[in-house]
């Protein structure tokens, strides 16, 4: 727990470098976590061979949360949406780099709770997505 | 007369507590529950290890001492909040309980599609939900008496929503975001020459304040025991006689009737027209108890000493650059100071703090609509009880200026 606040993610936090919107999109999910209120969306761009042409999140939370999606949207780009699908806690974890408690996981896997929920067309981010 | 609050502080074992190797919990958090006295917590050890039983109907010595346990705590909390008498004190599970009791039992009764409901900006989820239930199920209407920037009630526009002829106000009496101590009688008063009936969520004031619901001339008031040193699982909702006899009853089941039939049954007397099926009885128990520790104390006693806390913590909190805190000025208010720091979020905050043992809580503390009008999601919020020492506040402070250079 020590070191929850290492540089990485503070840096990810302060300066976000997939900060934003994408318009036009092929994908667009948002979703909240009702225990803080915290707010991830996430928008893609798909090309023809079904691989993340682009990608960026918007939003507001803690530093967790909003360093997660920074990091997420980051390692998506160019992969294949399928891949994408694969993705889960433990991927999370292992680009934070940091071990958390369950209230601050929730913080952490809201980014991909939200991905897959849009890339699954699903009309709600829940937590089966992720494990 | 000043409290004696470290000797005080020995009364709570859990203050004792290391949360890591060395780093003794500064627990500001009492306004989420509030740590329980060993006279508390013996309380219910003795109960299951000398008497308990099930209460009512069983003629057994147990049956009986239990039975005359729980029924003396209800007296002691009703003489606490000087009720009248004992059969207005009803048990619930807590606050929560108590407000949907009234909007299942007498509000469905007595409220119609069109009538009017007024809430504040300051409530709780649980003194707003029940009612966007209500509202959904029977078309009633809700408005809400505006909060100022200042934290205070718009008494002004309170007195116009009165002209609408609302039939009940519901409002909290101490808010748990700003701390704010709302003029409860005051606005009793004006909704009671307008016809209304009041209720009144005392889940933050009873544990911090005297509250005498003859003097607010309170119809029905909600509090839970696990807020003012009590256990969690029982709460209790105090009514006018004739109102509560008036209403039908809210949950069906064992010990709320006299009487029952294959095709009827009839209710039992108050209280126990309220209370089906086995109740929380060794949580009675301890909230009798708790109640009795906080009347040896003196809850003027208490107040005069969170006051001291919070004023000190308002004036440190406030020196700390990027620090925001919400609510009015410490001479309205009870011991929370909810507080945002530039740049940070509150979950941080409260990550942060907790490396050194602090205890503080992050997020919209179940009032969203309240952030929402301050624009904002979500705060930290420190809040102070009888326990707690202005050694405490610096210690939250320093936490912070520690959170400030993580994030520097
Ligand atoms: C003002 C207020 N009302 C109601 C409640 C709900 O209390 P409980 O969760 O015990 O039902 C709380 C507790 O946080 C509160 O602070």
């Amino acid at each position: 727990m020590d070191d929850m606040y290492r540089e990485v993610i503070i840096e990810h936090y302060k300066n976000p470098s997939y900060r934003g919107k994408l318009d036009p999109h092929d994908i667009s999910f948002a979703d909240n976590n009702p225990l803080c209120g915290d707010h991830i969306q996430i928008d893609l761009r798909v090309d023809d061979s079904g691989n993340v042409a682009d990608a960026r999140f918007d939003g507001h939370g803690c530093a967790i949360s909003q360093a997660s999606a920074d990091l997420l949207v980051e390692s998506i780009i160019g992969k294949p949406l399928e891949e994408v699908k694969k993705l889960n806690k433990d991927s999370i974890l292992e680009m934070l780099g940091i071990e958390l408690g369950p209230v601050r996981l929730k913080c952490a896997l809201l980014s991909l709770k939200v991905l897959k929920a849009g890339v699954y067309g699903l009309g709600e981010a829940s937590d089966e997505l992720v494990e | 007369m000043a409290l004696n609050v470290l000797a005080l502080r020995k009364d709570f074992p859990i203050l004792e507590r290391e949360t890591r190797a060395g780093v003794r919990v500064t627990y500001l958090d009492s306004t989420a529950t509030s740590q329980k006295p060993l006279a508390v917590i013996e309380a219910m050890n003795d109960f299951y290890r000398q008497s308990n039983a099930n209460i009512h109907r069983g003629v057994h010595t147990l049956a009986e001492e239990a039975t005359a346990l729980y029924e003396d705590a209800r007296g002691k909390i009703a003489k606490f909040i000087n009720a009248a008498s004992a059969r207005q004190i009803i048990y619930t599970r807590n606050t929560t309980e108590s407000i949907n009791l009234v909007a299942y039992s007498w509000a469905r009764a007595n409220l119609k599609a069109g009538d009017l409901v007024v809430l504040t900006e300051m409530e709780h989820h649980s003194n707003l939900v029940p009612w966007h239930m209500l509202a959904a199920e029977r078309g009633i209407e809700l408005d809400f008496i505006p909060v100022t920037m200042d934290g205070l009630l718009d008494l002004d526009a309170y007195r116009a929503l009165l002209k609408r002829t609302p039939k009940l106000v519901a409002f909290t009496q101490m808010s748990n975001v700003l701390g704010t101590v709302n003029p409860a009688a005051e606005i009793i008063r004006m909704a009671h020459e307008a016809g209304a009936v009041t209720l009144v969520d005392a889940a933050q004031s009873v544990p911090h304040l005297k509250v005498d619901v003859q003097e607010l001339d309170a119809d029905f008031l909600a509090f839970s025991a696990h807020k003012m040193c009590g256990p969690t699982g029982i709460g209790a909702l105090y009514g006018k006689a004739e109102l509560l006899e008036s209403m039908p009853p809210f949950l069906g089941g064992g010990d709320m009737i006299k009487e029952v039939h294959l095709r009827s049954f009839r209710p039992n007397t108050l209280p126990h027209k309220f209370e089906a099926g086995t109740p929380a009885i060794a949580e009675a128990v301890g909230f009798g108890a708790a109640v009795d520790y906080l009347s040896a104390i003196g809850m003027d006693n208490i107040a005069a000493h969170e006051h001291e806390i919070t004023e000190y913590a308002l004036e440190r909190l406030e020196e700390i650059p990027g620090v925001k805190v919400f609510g009015p000025p410490a001479r309205h208010k009870g011991g929370v100071a909810a507080f945002t720091l530039e740049g940070v979020h509150p979950h941080d905050v409260a990550q942060i703090l907790d490396k050194d043992g602090i205890a503080i809580r992050a997020g919209h503390h179940c009032a969203q609509p309240l952030h929402e009008k301050f624009g904002i999601q979500s705060t930290s919020r420190a809040s102070f009880y009888l326990y707690n020492t202005k050694a405490e506040v610096d210690l939250l402070v320093n936490g912070i200026y520690k959170v400030k250079e993580v994030f520097a």
